[in-house]
């Protein structure tokens, strides 16, 4: 029970439940775990099955991409009050990115086949839940389109 | 008075200074410090241009780098572009280079005292910022909370990356740097720059804002800053266009009503926001 407290009050504390009802809060709790990882260490790896997300505490998570022969190569990173992972929102439910500790992070992971069940027979809850999904998810379109146009690439020849 | 000391005396005047010091920064930029061929010194305000001229290539304007504090060196920081920065690039130290200026509107750093600032920058977007941190940092005391907020396309390309560190290194200044992306070894921030706005801790209400980049940067830096709350009278962008004589004259800057040379380069956001929507202008 202290557990659970204690695992309400870190959620509270995060930017994603603003605005979340204490009873919707008491639902994502029951599928939540407080973590922890070393610098160096993977969150998940591209391939794997996305059954979590995770709600960042403090920390650096750099979202990496590989490609044979080469170093990987940072595309994004998600600090403290961040959201990290949607693959388990949307099928084969596979992660698209490896995800790896920059720095220590502390970081509220979710159990989303857990969730998942509680959204089903809640669509409340799973309103709210997408609700807040969908903008990290245009967020990160709209920073992926930014970066695809050189934002910072030479101007006019002179 | 010498001849570097009658400023715009006549606009179209060319004044030979020579090159003190070429500083590689990026692999195709440089900074240029340069003194008045006999003497003299070279005020300027933060946010001004120069047109600098070579002989054999021609005119180009640069945004000039240094700190308005210090009038005896002028600098600049160009990136290897198109010929006439080349040819400029390919000068040596001791050699001489043509200068007409300064012209222009520059940075209102002076109207921003009491203020929150926050400069946005985006890759080579810091030079013509860099005299407006200058003379921000020497009136520390002057402004609330002070914002650097720099976006580069990697690691690599970093501009003033060791300026960066040194000014992050002060307690009462917030420097945030991010790139687009990265390689091992890169402990900071990878994103769009427009991300490092969200918490950068700024009372939008009273704040200015300097906004300095590529145009498409600076669109959805703007964006970025007015859904932080800043209203757009306080926001100011540092345009970049062809501009030929620095005085109105010619028509080659033409935006819209205003000359860039002449009416900016520097402008209150406001003022240009229909401009900025127009395609292809």
């Amino acid at each position: 029970m202290v557990q659970v407290d204690n695992l309400g009050r870190i959620l509270e504390e995060h930017p994603f439940a603003e605005g979340l009802e204490p009873a919707l809060k008491e639902l994502m709790i029951g599928c939540a775990a407080n973590e922890r990882f070393e610098a160096g260490q993977f969150l998940f790896r591209e391939g794997g099955d996305a059954k979590k997300f995770y709600l960042v505490r403090s920390g650096v998570v750099a979202v990496e991409v590989h490609a044979p022969g080469r170093q990987a190569l940072t595309v994004e990173t998600v600090d403290d009050g961040g959201v990290l992972g949607w693959s388990w929102l949307v099928a084969p439910h596979k992660w698209t990115f490896d995800a790896r500790a920059q720095t220590l992070v502390r970081a509220l992971s979710f159990d989303t086949t857990c969730l998942m069940r509680k959204m089903d027979s809640d669509p409340i809850l799973g309103y709210q839940v997408l609700k807040r999904f969908v903008p990290v998810m245009a967020h990160r379109l709209h920073a992926a389109r930014m970066q695809m146009f050189d934002l910072y690439g030479p101007g006019k020849k002179g | 008075m010498n001849v570097a000391m009658q400023q715009l005396a006549d606009p179209m005047d060319i004044r030979p200074f020579r090159i003190e010091k070429i500083r590689k920064e990026l692999a195709d930029t440089f900074t240029m410090e340069l003194v008045p061929e006999g003497g003299g010194s070279f005020a300027f305000k933060p946010g001004q241009f120069n047109m600098l001229y070579t002989f054999g290539a021609g005119e180009v304007p640069i945004s000039i780098s240094g700190d308005p504090a210090d009038p005896s060196k002028l600098v600049h920081t160009i990136r290897r572009v198109g010929a006439i920065t080349q040819a400029i690039g390919n000068l040596s130290e001791g050699m001489a280079v043509g200068v007409r200026g300064p012209f222009g509107t520059p940075w209102p750093v002076e109207e921003a005292f009491g203020s929150d600032l926050v400069i946005l920058a985006g890759g080579l977007g810091l030079a013509p910022l860099r005299p407006a941190i200058y003379m921000a940092l020497a009136n520390r005391h002057r402004f609330g909370k002070v914002v650097l907020l720099y976006g580069s396309r990697s690691p690599a390309e970093i501009l003033f990356p060791k300026e960066l560190e040194k000014w992050r290194g002060r307690f009462d200044t917030k420097v945030r740097v991010t790139v687009d992306r990265a390689e091992p070894g890169w402990g900071g921030h990878v994103g769009v720059v427009t991300k490092l706005v969200t918490g950068a801790g700024f009372d939008p209400m009273h704040t200015v804002a300097f906004v300095c980049g590529p145009e498409i940067m600076m669109r959805y830096g703007i964006q970025a800053l007015e859904q932080a709350g800043i209203d757009s009278s306080s926001i100011y962008v540092s345009m970049e266009r062809n501009m030929k004589c620095g005085i109105g004259l010619c028509g080659h800057c033409q935006w819209g009503a205003p000359f860039v040379c002449k009416d900016g380069p520097v402008f209150r956001f406001d003022e240009v926001a229909d401009a900025f929507k127009v395609r292809e202008l």
